[in-house]
């Protein structure tokens, strides 16, 4: 026999759990059936769940890609480093924006940085992504975007036309937008050390006093509605780094969505929460919203919007478009007595002209997005731990 | 879209499901197994379950590349990608895999040069770009990717490629489910067939499966009407007295299988006396190694390798489930320990595996779905009314 020695990780997760286990054979040995104990398969499903509400951990000794993937190991990351240091009420319920006041006036607060590559793309390009996606992010937090920062991080040899065309599309996208860019911050690093320009940008905007969204308010009988086709940002990158040799007609749908936003909430759509679908997709929204409010989101996959050349790539590649970023896509959470009006609203405006109905909250099981398949059949829909595909935002 | 809906039509679930449950005798259990990884994602990713009575198991086999390969070969891999000068490739799905020390992915984090490809041609055009540098490609995969990887080293010969090597990890699907058939335990009733696979080596391998140990196999396709469907030939068979191999994937797979692939792997590979895999232990003559003519292009002869093995944690029941003996969530670490985060055992470690497909798509109670889509009866309570 060869030399032989154990993996000390997996040895380690299984001690770490060993008390689990035990449970498991105690709880399975007594009740191996039978109507007035939970099933033993509702008992594993129960110590899972247990087991998921732990307090995450980052065991990893290094950051991994599947750290800025916006899945599971991003929450673990952000929940056991960022938020278990910085831990405060304005950055615990971890929304797009924080809510600031001033005096008496609310604020919205947020920031995102930007490593697309390629910087160029069609659709868009990393400058007017930079100002949208921070427009977004105000606006779906009710905020109204008002000025906006700009921070570069350039690589020595990068070419200053192509940072005059970032700045134009940044220029165009702010103006759209309806935003100033009123500060800024400029590094160049020695070549090699940065790919080509990653820009950062945060916003404030101001809030209306009378309006309070979450998505810890969803409650059962809501409605889920997603403003347009999901994934073309997303698959529109990938495509375009050449390396899958496929080829199809996609352009990003990076846009900004304050006057979506505005057109839904001036409708009085009985609106609870609104995310702007980036990375990680439709999806993630949804498990956040089924975690945060505890309750159950459950979506019928034909009823959600997505174009024919974003689905065939997506069959091609093993993907599942709910994954795959947009860029101008918002998902709202409506009361369900208003679901007519949120919808006449969003497709009253061009961005919103494809909006769809794409499911539910009901109560049961609490946690957890479920998804009923064109074909007919119920699974559920999982955070991803990480993105086996390269970054796309 | 055209050549995928008319393959997940409800409808015709519908009724292939009534068709399926007139064939279930009352009172008979029966358990099929599913060989391939790509069928069991198939079944969880559409529900397919929500169609088949109580009385159909299905249980998911070893079928799954990424999962069978044992950690030490991972290590190994590793080991490779942390020599000077040597870009490693690999598909994007061994990325993740965890070997005794970690991933693909820890590596590339502590500094490695591990690159994704999509195809091992792929891998030869980083080694033709990268001339002062040493191109590996991980092959992994059952008699579906060896051809790739054999048609790879013969182009790399014929343009005299010298910076390539491949890593060699190829397994072959007839040993696995020869294993299955022996083990005293086994609790089958009939396989539904790999379809990948049969395209390269067709359906006569499968002929001792229903000869030798009186199984039926139906050769599948990948859409979920396609497993339904295999699921009514077997229960037709069962129901007629018949053991045979019958071919539902006919639009694929050629009874006699693909010959010019054949052919390349034997003109590239051979087969190893035995080979471990992860969950099943070692297998005789389960793998497929680089010939002594394309020694050069062998990276288990170019660079010596640590080789050690790593035990599989006591506490996994792969085996079990591999067997059908375990259903995925009466293993004792499934989901605590064991998660798609931290791979204890084989069946976690790929979306194709049965514990992560399990975990990731079919981690509820169908009984309490079922019962709360069902129309709540409207009872008032006396006195429960307000006034």
């Amino acid at each position: 026999m060869t030399e032989q020695r154990q993996a000390n990780w997996a040895e380690e997760a299984v001690r770490e759990h060993a008390e689990d286990a035990a449970v498991h054979d105690h709880e399975l040995a007594q009740y191996p059936s039978g109507a007035d104990h939970p099933s033993r398969e509702q008992q594993v499903l129960d110590r899972i769940e247990k087991a998921r509400a732990r307090k995450p951990k980052v065991k990893e000794e290094r950051i991994t890609l599947a750290h800025g993937a916006g899945g599971k190991a991003t929450q673990s990351l952000v929940e056991a480093i960022f938020l278990d240091s910085f831990r405060n009420p304005l950055l615990e319920p971890l929304e797009d924006a924080a809510t600031v006041t001033a005096n008496g006036t609310r604020l919205a607060f947020t920031t995102d940085s930007f490593v697309v590559s390629p910087l160029f793309f069609p659709g868009g390009d990393i400058g007017d992504l930079a100002i949208n996606g921070t427009v977004n992010d105000l606006a779906v937090s009710g905020a109204t975007p008002m000025s906006l920062s700009a921070g570069f991080i350039l690589e020595e040899g990068f070419p200053v036309a192509d940072l005059r065309r970032i700045v134009a599309s940044m220029k165009a996208a702010a103006e759209a937008a309806g935003v100033q860019i009123v500060t800024g911050d400029t590094k160049v690093v020695e070549r090699g050390k940065a790919d080509g320009c990653y820009i950062n940008t945060a916003g404030v905007g101001l809030l209306d006093p009378g309006r309070e969204l979450g998505i810890a308010t969803a409650r059962p009988g809501d409605a889920v509605i997603v403003s347009g086709p999901v994934g073309e940002h997303g698959m529109t990158i990938m495509l375009e780094r050449g390396e899958l040799d496929i080829e199809a007609e996609l352009v990003s749908d990076t846009a900004p969505l304050h006057e979506l936003v505005a057109t839904l909430l001036e409708a009085d759509s009985g609106v609870r929460a609104m995310r702007d679908a980036t990375r990680g997709g439709v999806a993630t929204i949804l498990n956040e919203v089924a975690q945060a409010a505890g309750v159950a989101v459950v979506v019928n996959e034909s009823d959600v919007p997505v174009r024919a050349e974003v689905r065939g790539a997506c069959e091609l590649l093993g993907i599942d478009p709910l994954y795959v970023a947009c860029e101008g896509r918002l998902v709202t959470i409506v009361d369900g007595s208003r679901t007519d009006e949120a919808l006449a609203a969003l497709r009253s405006h061009p961005l919103g002209a494809e909006a769809a109905v794409i499911g539910r909250i009901a109560d049961d099981p609490p946690g957890l997005v479920l998804l009923n398949t064109g074909f007919g059949g119920t699974r559920i829909v999982d955070l991803l731990v990480g993105d086996p595909l390269p970054r796309i935002c | 879209m055209r050549f995928v809906d008319e393959y997940r039509d409800a409808d015709k679930a519908r009724a292939l499901s009534a068709k399926i449950v007139g064939l279930c005798e009352p009172g008979r259990q029966y358990k099929f197994m599913e060989v391939c990884g790509g069928h069991t994602h198939t079944i969880y990713k559409h529900g397919l379950e929500d169609y088949l009575p109580e009385s159909i198991t299905l249980v998911h086999g070893p079928g799954c590349p990424v999962c069978v390969i044992p950690m030490g070969r991972v290590d190994d891999a590793i080991a490779l990608a942390e020599q000077p000068d040597v870009i490693m490739t690999s598909f994007g799905d061994m990325m993740r895999v965890p070997g005794g020390r970690g991933s693909f992915f820890d590596s590339k984090a502590a500094g490695t040069d591990i690159r994704m490809v999509y195809s091992p041609l792929d891998a030869l055009k980083i080694a033709r770009q990268n001339p002062d540098k040493h191109v590996v490609f991980m092959a992994i995969g059952f008699e579906t990717t060896a051809p790739s990887t054999a048609m790879t080293a013969l182009r790399a010969e014929a343009e005299g490629i010298e910076n390539f090597s491949i890593f060699c990890n190829h397994v072959t699907i007839i040993p696995a489910i020869k294993a299955i058939l022996d083990s005293p335990d086994l609790r089958l009733d009939g396989f539904i067939g790999p379809g990948h696979v049969s395209t390269v080596i067709g359906c006569r391998p499968y002929e001792f499966i229903a000869a030798e140990y009186d199984k039926p196999l139906v050769t599948a396709g990948f859409e979920p009407l396609d497993i339904l469907q295999s699921v009514y030939m077997l229960l037709l068979q069962l129901s007629e007295g018949r053991s045979e191999v019958e071919n539902q994937y006919g639009r694929v797979v050629p009874w006699d299988g693909n010959m010019v692939a054949l052919r390349a792997v034997e003109q590239v590979m051979e087969l190893r006396p035995y080979f471990e895999w992860r969950g099943l232990g070692f297998i005789s003559h389960s793998a497929l190694r680089m010939k002594e003519h394309f020694a050069r292009y062998d990276a288990e002869r170019h660079f010596s390798l640590p080789g050690v093995r790593v035990a599989d944690p006591k506490a996994c029941q792969c085996g079990e489930v591999l067997k059908g003996v375990l259903k995925p969530w009466e293993c004792k670490v499934f989901g605590t320990a064991c998660t798609p985060e931290t791979p204890i055992g084989t069946c976690m470690v790929s979306s194709e595996g049965a514990c992560a497909a399990y975990y990731n798509f079919g981690r509820f109670s169908r009984e309490r779905v079922r019962q709360a889509s069902q129309p709540q009866p409207v009872t008032i309570e006396a006195g429960a009314r307000k006034a």
